[in-house]
């Protein structure tokens, strides 16, 4: 297969009208539709308990659906299971590895499973890119948590898959290593691969993300460019540190919504970064006419990290 | 046919048995072995011939299907229990691999460890005493499908077990008994009415006498029924294996 081919908006997944019921009755999943395009690194975040690994254990084939479809590559993942699966890397949220054995058989066991021939200098490369090359023949239960989170990338990348989930990579992962991961996922999307991440560590998704699914009760609640959604919802803020700390306002201020922070001695105006108007001079010329009189004055936009708390306690 | 994964989930089982080599295969050597110096070897001295056997020669039939039954079934079940039990099972479930070549997999490892085992203790016993085979091509025979077909009935019970303990309580409650009561250690003609019928519905019984048969040409019952009946259990396991795949039993929420 020709991989240049693939036209960049193509879908990698696509979920229809999925739904998922546990057998104690708990609806995990609540028809859902959603494409996963070639090539890009797409963040699914939501709070605990949303749904998230449920998804893709789903489309990973480790948890049965109730209803709906699933297609990876154009590939059924319950009628062409073998084909969907062969193509996907799943490194799981829980750390489970076989205790007793080494790393570098954990690694080639997994190359196995799913039907690739073994090939030394391809795992050496991972093992070294995931510096645990060294602790090639360590049993893993010598191995650090955040080592052991390595080594289930390293067994996720071991058959050298086209679409790799993360489900929250970066749990109990130190800095340096969170950046060198950062990297290497930038690296495999570079040479085709295409990413799907979950994560608590919303600057994560920020960082890394090309669009974003926000997830929340087993429904997804908004899919977005990440640009496009950090501008759609983006509110932008105004802060005004006063000469003279207020505690009131006169009501002609009313209509600005100003709040206070810092014990009344900064001024927080929020606007649309939208809007044709943001109606900052407006209120600099009133609060002008009131004598009140500010020393500094700075701007800030919201972060993903805002919209998306507003976004979840809003549903 | 996904032949790498098979390949792979039997050299991981089987490197587990190297690894425990002592769990193993050492104990149940040894502990068949102490079987044949204290009924072999002490007592048997003292009994009489059984059809023409020397005790010594007539229970190692028996010996190597208790080793060989208990056996199978621990290994499958503990192979397969395992990673459900710590979740690594999650690779499996998500690879691109049919039910029947995961039983390939694991069954086939239990099988072959289980193989090397009856022969190992036949080989051990030949230390104790003098026996010959009169079939060694059924002999054989016997050994591979008992062991197959009780690997997969392990595999269900590792399948089916969600503590340890259910894990432990057929082999040592059920497989154990019917073992011990199938004409391991005496022909069931040597026992009284009504057990000599009620013997009849142990399948143990049906096992050991198609073995016995193997290496001396005597049967409690006819050899035909003793291989209809291991036939008959696989298909039974196969079939229930077949149907926990299918429904996801135990394995998929
Ligand atoms: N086997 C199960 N049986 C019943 N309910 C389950 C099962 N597995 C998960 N759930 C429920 O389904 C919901 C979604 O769980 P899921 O693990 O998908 O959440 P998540 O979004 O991954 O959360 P987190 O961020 O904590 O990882 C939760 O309420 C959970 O309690
Ligand atoms: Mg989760």
């Amino acid at each position: 297969m020709d991989k240049k081919k693939i036209n960049c908006l193509s879908s990698a997944i696509s979920i229809h009208n999925l739904s998922k019921t546990y057998a104690s009755g708990f609806v995990a999943l609540n028809n859902i539709d959603l494409e996963i395009y070639h090539g890009e690194i797409f963040a699914l975040l939501g709070p605990n308990g949303a749904g998230k690994t449920t998804l893709i254990n789903i489309i990973c084939g480790i948890v049965t659906p109730s209803e709906g479809t699933i297609m990876v590559d154009g590939h059924n993942t319950l009628t062409a299971f073998r084909a969907a699966r062969s193509r996907i890397g799943l490194v799981p949220q829980e750390l489970s590895t076989a205790a007793f054995e080494s790393v570098l058989n954990t690694v080639n066991f997994s190359r196995g499973l799913f039907g690739k021939a073994s090939n030394p200098t391809y795992i050496e490369k991972i093992l070294r890119e995931l510096s645990l090359w060294d602790k090639r023949h360590e049993k893993i239960v010598a191995l650090s948590g955040g080592m052991k989170r390595r080594l289930l990338i390293a067994k996720a990348l071991s058959h050298e898959p086209q679409i790799l989930f993360l489900d929250e990579p970066s749990a109990g992962v130190d800095v340096k290593l969170r950046r060198d991961m950062w990297l290497m996922v930038r690296r495999l999307r570079e040479n085709g691969v295409t990413i799907i991440l979950t994560t608590h560590y919303i600057e994560e998704a920020e960082e890394m993300a090309d669009r974003i699914g926000i997830i929340n009760n087993g429904e997804i609640i908004m899919v977005e460019n990440k640009a496009i959604l950090m501008n759609k919802l983006g509110k932008k803020q105004l802060a005004l540190t006063l000469q003279n700390p207020l505690s009131t306002l006169p009501s002609e201020l009313e209509k600005f919504n100003l709040s206070f922070s810092d014990g009344g001695k900064v001024l927080i105006y929020t606007y649309d970064a939208q809007q044709e108007q943001t109606g900052i001079p407006e209120l600099l010329q009133q609060l002008g006419e009131h004598g009140i009189d500010f020393k500094d004055l700075n701007t800030s936009e919201s972060s993903l990290e805002d919209i998306f708390v507003s976004l979840v306690k809003e549903k | 046919m996904n032949f790498y994964a098979i390949r792979a989930i039997y050299i991981f089982e089987m490197s587990r048995t190297w690894r425990t080599l002592m769990q193993s295969i050492a104990s149940p050597i040894l502990s068949t072995s102490l079987y044949f110096v204290v009924f072999g070897a002490a007592i048997g001295s003292r009994m009489g011939e059984i059809d023409g056997i020397s005790y010594g020669a007539f229970i190692i039939p028996g010996l190597i299907m208790l080793s060989l039954l208990s056996e199978s079934i621990s290994n499958a079940a503990f192979g397969i229990y395992f990673p459900k039990f710590s979740g690594t099972l999650y690779e499996v479930l998500s690879a691109p691999i049919s039910s029947l070549e995961i039983v390939m997999g694991y069954v086939g490892a239990a099988a072959s460890k289980s193989i090397i085992l009856g022969l190992l203790i036949l080989m051990t016993a030949q230390l104790f005493v003098d026996y010959e085979i009169m079939h060694p091509l059924w002999m054989i025979t016997f050994l591979i499908l008992t062991s197959i077909t009780f690997s997969l009935f392990g595999f269900i019970i590792g399948l089916w077990a969600d503590d340890f303990q259910k894990l432990q309580i057929i082999p040592l409650m059920v497989v154990m008994p019917l073992t011990f009561l199938g004409g391991a250690f005496y022909s069931i003609d040597m026992l009284p009415e009504p057990w000599q019928t009620l013997t009849l519905f142990n399948p143990v019984v049906y096992l050991i006498s198609g073995f016995r048969w193997s290496f001396y040409g005597i049967a409690d019952v006819n050899v035909a029924i003793s291989l209809g009946m291991i036939f008959g259990f696989m298909l039974l396991c196969l079939a229930t294996i077949q149907w926990i795949f299918k429904t996801g039993y135990r394995l998929k929420t």
